[in-house]
């Protein structure tokens, strides 16, 4: 236990370093999926090919390919950043397919009776969107959105496989070497992230019930 | 003068077919006047351009630093690179297909203890799955990896690799399973009660084959995440088609032509197995129906 006291800054760094992968990761996937899914239902048909090719081939890429792609492919053709944003920017190309699927299941979840009865009293298709849409949308997104955030920092530890170590499962794994007690320092690390977890899934479920909309 | 009655063949061009697609939000626009039809065209030749200049943009950028040339790829176009590339494949569909077939029946169990009644079996089922569902598998895989050799334990590289893959996928296949059998109607339950059944038997013979059919498509399509999480091959160094083609690439100089190539291979892979359980999906859910 001596091991996880002492260490606590290392635990404390690494939780850190992991939590800014993930929310830069979730906010730059957020920002592409939300662009992804207005060229996936735009009627500009390049755009719509495009965004519907791009979705259909990330997602049934494994993110750690798309990783070392990244990672150790980049350099090769000539394009060098610094490692920890290389593995962001890979993580969000990734994820952003997530978020547009998620984002598009809100905007179907709205019956199509209200979109044609908002068309119907003349709503332009910005009003649509706005008032009747992305309102209802955004509720029951909630807790997928949830979800896809808790799967986004499981998996932000991918980025320790191709060397970013500060993170929280590197940090750990460096640890490990140091001090050889493995099941001190991978079950302190464990923890971390079931209450992460424990704590965005609790606060989605909080957030669901404040903005239910009784029907 | 001859009149054919025969019925011109419904062929649709191509274009109308690629119109369509993602079509499904068209509700959410009027159908578009003269005018929207004039600044569609324009966004059509605009963004048409765009992609074309981001294609040409990355071509550029492979040309210029040399990765296009020839001697680069045409290395997978021999034998021995494709065979040795084949095997690694075949290790990762192995992979696939040993956890899957371990962690499905574990999750169905685990499923099984956590709806039971007696809290001396669900709970510790319902901690283990909260718990391994909320671990990273590269947490796992490395705890494993570094964590066995100080017991003395000692397990073939497959295993360290199964072993974490299994542990997280039973959780989650788990939780599919009891959302399933959650879904079902309470009143299936009760009637089955009410005609004498007992739990178990209740269980067997009117909530499981209902759930498990519910749950088909959810469960397959976890079983070909697990495709993804072989390659987690490459961070024990297991020979998989990931970690082959780091092996090859830094063996050939070829990094980012076997990345690319690998990349290729296990987007068709995915695609396929997807494609292949929908066929049986659709076959399943069909004979459902008329039984």
């Amino acid at each position: 236990m001596d091991v996880v006291v002492d260490n606590l800054g290392v635990f404390g760094r690494g939780l850190l370093v992991s939590i800014q992968i993930s929310a830069a990761t979730f906010v730059l996937a957020g920002l592409l999926g939300v662009l992804l899914t207005v060229c996936r239902i735009s009627p500009v048909l390049p755009l719509r090919l495009a965004a519907t090719g791009y979705v259909e081939l990330v997602r049934s890429l494994p993110l750690l390919v798309l990783l070392t792609l990244f990672v150790f492919g980049l350099p090769e053709i000539g394009l060098i950043g610094p490692l920890l944003w290389t593995a962001v920017a890979a993580m969000s190309l990734y994820w952003a397919t997530f978020f547009s699927e998620t984002l598009r299941a809100g905007v179907r979840g709205v019956p199509l009776g209200q979109i044609e009865a908002a068309r119907a009293i003349g709503c332009t298709f910005g009003q649509v969107l706005t008032q009747v849409v992305l309102p209802q949308a955004v509720r029951t997104s909630i807790q997928p959105l949830a979800s896809l955030l808790i799967a986004v920092i499981l998996n932000s530890s991918l980025a320790a496989a191709v060397g970013v170590t500060q993170e929280l499962t590197g940090q750990t794994q460096l640890l490990d070497q140091r001090y050889a007690q493995p099941l001190v320092t991978f079950g302190a690390a464990a923890a971390c992230y079931v209450a992460l977890a424990f704590v965005i899934g609790r606060s989605a479920g909080i957030l669901d019930r404040r903005l239910a909309v009784q029907r | 003068m001859t009149v054919t009655t025969e019925a011109p063949v419904q062929r649709r061009p191509l274009t109308v077919r690629l119109g369509s697609i993602g079509q499904q939000d068209a509700a959410l626009f009027d159908v578009p006047g003269p005018q929207a039809q004039r600044r569609i065209a324009i966004a059509t030749a605009l963004s048409s351009l765009a992609l074309l200049a981001l294609v040409a943009l990355a071509v550029r950028q492979f040309a210029i630093n040399g990765q296009l040339e020839w001697d680069k790829w045409q290395l997978f176009t021999q034998w021995p690179v494709l065979r040795y590339l084949a095997i690694g494949l075949l290790a990762t569909l192995q992979v696939t297909v040993v956890s899957g077939a371990l962690a499905l029946p574990l999750g169905a169990l685990l499923a099984l203890a956590r709806l039971s009644r007696s809290p001396l079996l669900n709970r510790p089922a319902a901690l283990y799955i909260e718990v391994l569902r909320a671990i990273p598998l590269l947490l796992l895989i490395y705890a494993f990896l570094l964590g066995l050799p100080t017991t003395g334990l000692r397990i073939p590289l497959f295993w360290q690799l199964i072993i974490p893959i299994v542990l997280t996928n039973s959780a989650v296949l788990a939780e599919i399973f009891r959302s399933a059998v959650k879904a079902l109607p309470q009143g299936q339950t009760e009637a089955a009660l009410a005609v004498g059944m007992g739990y178990w038997q209740t269980m067997r013979l009117v909530v499981l084959p209902q759930a498990i059919r519910m749950a088909a498509p959810a469960l397959v399509s976890q079983v070909i995440r697990l495709l993804k999480d072989s390659t987690l091959g490459y961070v024990v160094s297991y020979l998989e088609l990931l970690y082959s083609a780091k092996v090859l690439g830094e063996f050939n100089h070829t990094i980012i032509q076997s990345y690319v190539v690998v990349a290729v291979v296990f987007v068709i892979a995915n695609l396929t197995l997807a494609a292949v359980a929908g066929q049986v999906e659709r076959r399943f859910v069909g004979r459902a129906h008329r039984t």
